[in-house]
């Protein structure tokens, strides 16, 4: 619709605008403060225009962390947030792609048991069953390590979902065709059913990635050895000692490296961010 | 629940090929959520050595526990503030959005990627800014006249915390509206306009109401997102402080039975978020059915 | 190259829905036979038997007299053309072709050899290294087809391979199906709801009705002789018409009806035997109202009303009749023309007139 409101495209703008600059302000206070020497804060109100300390600031961060607190060095931190969301994001995905595979394409006794045992997994967040959850990672071993702190996370209904739904519409031919060309059901699988579910997939990614990378409770229950600290947890060490021990420059130096993976990856695949966030709330 | 018309004959694979969910499922969910529903019927003595069978008293104490009931009313004002605010914010910047053309994308870019960042994160930004002693906000409020303390003031750290939730869940919401906005007909709209309604009343008698299916889905996303998700806002500044103030109950039930060693208290709390979550899902997931009739 | 032989085969769905009850036939080595029937009458289910894509509840199937009741799909050396196709949508048009080579093991070159035969064949060889979006309908159905083709199965089976393209280029792939098969001699089981296309294209005809067959026979035979009133309505367009015989009595054809069994109620006559000239030899003659006169180019339609009778009645004449709307006239009908049927069991009663 043609609308000729100068005004009222104006009043949208200055929405929008004072709209955008309150959601960035946080992490633009985060970055100037990130580039500021020790002395700023002990002078009052942090200044709003960049310091001079940047390169500084972010590789002392990255080589050496804090250690006082207890914080390893940055860049270690950061590979095990990947090792970690990459963990997690593939174990879900391989994991969810098998099972929805399996409830489509096969009948088989227990198949509604199967579904809904996989539905149950929405509702027990590992908030709700922190201790007992914990307990069987010890059991099973599993503390300080990448196992533990990858696969309790990787059953997963939503992404099963959205394969199962996927999956209901690919035509049904395809897999007759398929079976009359000789492939057999793991073969149809990869030559069919995963080339066709490519975007879905990249779609999932994307999320999971993000879910993985910003794991929190997960990580503090089941590392004690800094070794295993991914950077979202390894902020938290700082920050229990900031009040008593003010290292803002450091802390916000490495905010803006935990946080700017993540973001990143929503900017530069920003399209299959929406459809894969849009997609898995169907 | 359906197959494909035709599958595929096999006796095994279909279970080999279930195998891992399912036996994840069992081990780290399914397992763990039976022993908080058995541990929430004990009491362990101080010193973790004799274990008693209790049956509900667990949670009659709970019902009873000062402490309890003040988590679920921190829980009830954060979850319902972070909502409001969150959605408000989201709204609105949708429904503008929506009325661009050319710089759409440009805003909708500028909007949506504080989604990547994670809640412990978007805690530790806010808290800095509300820093009393050397945080931006306070100091203007101050020339406002207003002492801004988060470590002493409870509504301030409430508020704290609630700003830093909403701000993380505004790009969701924005875009599930926008995406809503979107699927209204143009049409409904030029027929208004024709009636000669003003773009206001436009909005509020047209586009809100067709909106209400987005608006209430998100409602309930809102609210598991803030009791559920956000544990690490709470973790990574106030700590469920100043005196209680937010101690919302998936904090209360980390700090009680990870911290504390209150095993038994810990189990029947989790045994009630496990209720909260399941009806919480089903609500979701009924209204999604009528979605997807629509 | 193979036979088939199907005996008493049956499908029963679950809820006891009966979709093919007892099918006994005989495809010869290289012969092309169709299976044509109204919607819902089982002709697909019958077809995925023999694909095996469908289990068979009951019956046997042999393959060159080898019983595949219950073998897979690729182990029973056929190949299927699906109506919407089912290309691989991922898979370049070369890549389709070559799947189920791939999956068989065949060497590389003589995949290639046989995909570029096969696309050579069918006129689709520009096209082999794109995908199927970016082809046409036509040019769809082309790559189905070669899909088939390169397997050089021992029997194709076509599940209204043509019921996606538009009128025109219908006929055409309609010629060519029938060409290649001429020259690949490979024996076809081929599924239409078109009776046009199922004369038109079948050595042999097979009639399905209600999951059982009525009439098995050459395309004369079935258009000639139909052995019910159902294949006799369903095959040959503008449909048969029916006249009770009591009505042909009272106009006064006695004579002409002596030799009809003595159970006959029904007479069917084709549009095309109901004539506006006289004949020299002893007929019949009805008398009826022009209601609607419908021009289709090299023939036109006259929608009559017989005169005593509500039976709407169609009649097919040359291309410019000398007829009009309204006009009360008298048609002639040989009766070597009529086909006798019994309206109780809905066969016909005897074999022919000559
Ligand atoms: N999976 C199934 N479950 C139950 N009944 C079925 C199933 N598939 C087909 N049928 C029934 O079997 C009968 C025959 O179906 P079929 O698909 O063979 O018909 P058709 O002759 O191919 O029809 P069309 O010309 O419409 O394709 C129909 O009544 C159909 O409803
Ligand atoms: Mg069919």
């Amino acid at each position: 619709m043609v609308e000729n409101r100068p005004w009222g495209n104006l009043l949208a703008h200055l929405i929008l605008i004072v709209g955008v600059a309150l959601v960035i302000f946080p992490v633009y206070v985060a970055v100037i403060a990130s580039t500021q020497g020790p002395g700023e804060f002990l002078r009052g109100t942090l200044p709003l225009l960049p310091g001079g300390h940047a390169l500084e600031n972010y590789s002392a961060m990255w080589q050496a962390g804090l250690s006082r607190v207890g914080a390893p060095p940055v860049g270690q931190m950061l590979w095990n947030s990947f090792v970690m969301a990459m963990a997690i994001t593939l174990g879900k995905l391989s994991i969810s792609l098998l099972s929805a595979f399996a409830i489509v394409y096969f009948r088989f006794p227990f198949r509604l048991v199967f579904f809904w045992l996989i539905f149950i997994t929405l509702m027990l967040p590992v908030e709700v069953r922190i201790i007992p959850t914990f307990q069987v990672v010890a059991d099973l071993n599993m503390l300080n390590s990448f196992a533990g702190l990858s696969i309790p996370l990787i059953a997963s209904a939503t992404a099963t979902f959205l394969f199962r739904q996927f999956f209901m519409t690919i035509p049904e031919e395809l897999m007759e065709a398929a079976r009359v060309d000789g492939a057999g059901p793991l073969r149809f699988f990869k030559d069919i059913l995963l080339p066709l579910s490519v975007t879905n997939i990249a779609a999932l990614f994307v999320i999971l990635f993000i879910y993985g990378w910003n794991q929190y409770l997960w990580p503090l229950l089941i590392t004690t050895d800094p070794n295993y600290y991914t950077i979202v947890m390894g902020i938290q060490r700082m920050t229990t000692a900031a009040d008593s021990d003010p290292q803002w420059h450091l802390i916000m130096a490495t905010v803006v490296m935990a946080a700017l993976p993540p973001v990143l990856v929503i900017l530069f695949m920003q399209r299959l961010f929406v459809k894969g966030l849009t997609e898995t709330e169907k | 629940m359906q197959t494909k018309q035709m599958t595929f004959p096999s006796r095994w694979l279909p279970y080999a090929l279930l195998a891992p969910q399912v036996a994840i499922t069992l081990v780290f969910f399914l397992w763990p959520a039976s022993q908080a529903l058995y541990q929430s019927l004990l009491r362990q003595d101080a010193f973790g050595l004799r274990t008693t069978f209790v049956g509900l008293d667990n949670f009659a104490r709970l019902f009873d526990d000062p402490g309890y009931l003040n988590a679920v009313s921190a829980t009830a004002v954060f979850a319902v503030g972070t909502t409001l605010l969150s959605m408000g914010m989201a709204l609105l910047l949708a429904a503008t959005v929506n009325r661009m053309l050319r710089s759409r994308e440009s805003y909708t870019t500028l909007l949506v990627w504080p989604y990547a960042i994670a809640p412990a994160i978007a805690g530790v930004l806010w808290w800095f800014i509300f820093n009393p002693s050397i945080g931006i906000v306070p100091y203007i409020l101050e020339i406002l006249g207003y002492r801004w303390n988060h470590r002493t003031s409870g509504s301030d750290a409430m508020l704290l915390v609630i700003f830093a939730a909403a701000w993380k869940q505004i790009s969701y919401n924005f875009l599930f509206f926008l995406a809503g906005l979107q699927s209204i007909p143009q049409s409904l709209i030029e027929a208004a306009a024709i009636d000669g309604a003003s773009p206001f009343k436009r909005f509020w008698t047209i586009v809100f109401p067709l909106l209400s299916p987005t608006t209430f889905f998100l409602m309930v996303v809102n609210v598991v997102y803030a009791m559920f998700d956000t544990f690490g806002v709470i973790h990574a500044t106030t700590q469920g402080g100043p005196a209680q103030a937010t101690n919302i109950l998936v904090y209360k039930v980390y700090a009680d039975g990870f911290v504390g060693l209150n095993l038994g208290s810990s189990a029947a709390q989790s045994v009630i978020l496990m209720a909260i979550v399941v009806v919480l899902t089903v609500i979701q997931f009924r209204f999604i059915e009528r979605r997807v009739n629509y | 190259m193979a036979s088939i032989q199907l005996t008493g085969l049956k499908k029963t769905y679950a809820g006891n829905v009966e979709a093919v009850k007892g099918i006994d036939l005989e495809i010869a080595d290289g012969e092309f036979v169709v299976l044509v029937g109204p919607s819902g009458c089982g002709k697909s289910t019958l077809l995925r038997m023999v694909a095996g894509l469908e289990t068979i509840t009951d019956g046997t199937l042999k393959i060159d007299d080898r019983v595949v009741n219950d073998l897979e799909p690729a182990e029973r050396d056929i190949a299927m053309v699906f109506q919407n196709y089912a290309l691989y949508p991922h898979m370049t048009v070369f890549g389709n072709l070559a799947y189920g080579l791939k999956n068989r093991g065949v060497k590389r070159e003589e995949i290639e050899r046989r995909v570029h035969d096969a696309a050579a064949m069918l006129e689709i060889e520009p096209f082999l290294e794109r995908k199927p979006r970016k082809l046409s309908g036509g040019q769809r159905q082309r790559v189905a087809m070669g899909r088939a083709l390169v397997r050089e199965p021992s029997a194709f089976l076509f599940d209204e391979p043509l019921s996606n393209l538009d009128a025109k280029l219908r006929v055409q792939m309609r010629v060519e199906i029938k060409q290649l098969q001429r020259r690949l001699k490979t024996t076809s089981l081929y599924v239409t709801h078109d009776q046009l296309e199922a004369l038109t294209l079948g050595d042999r005809l097979v009639v399905l009705n209600g999951g059982s067959i009525e009439q098995v026979g050459t395309p004369m035979e079935v258009y000639e002789k139909p052995a019910s009133m159902f294949v006799a309505t369903f095959i040959g367009s503008p449909a048969m018409n029916m006249l009770p015989v009591a009505y042909l009595r009272e106009r006064g054809a006695n004579g002409l009806l002596d030799h009809l069994a003595a159970d006959t109620d029904v007479i069917g006559i084709r549009p095309d035997d109901l004539r506006i000239e006289a004949p020299d030899e002893d007929h019949l003659v009805v008398t009826g109202t022009v209601e609607l006169f419908e021009a289709a180019g090299a023939e036109s339609h006259l929608y009559v009303s017989l005169e005593g009778s509500d039976q709407p009645t169609v009649i097919r004449t040359s291309a410019r009749p000398p007829v009009a709307e309204g006009e009360t006239m008298r048609f002639h009908v040989l009766p070597s023309a009529l086909h006798p049927f019994n309206q109780a069991s809905g066969k016909r009663t005897q074999q022919g007139v000559s």
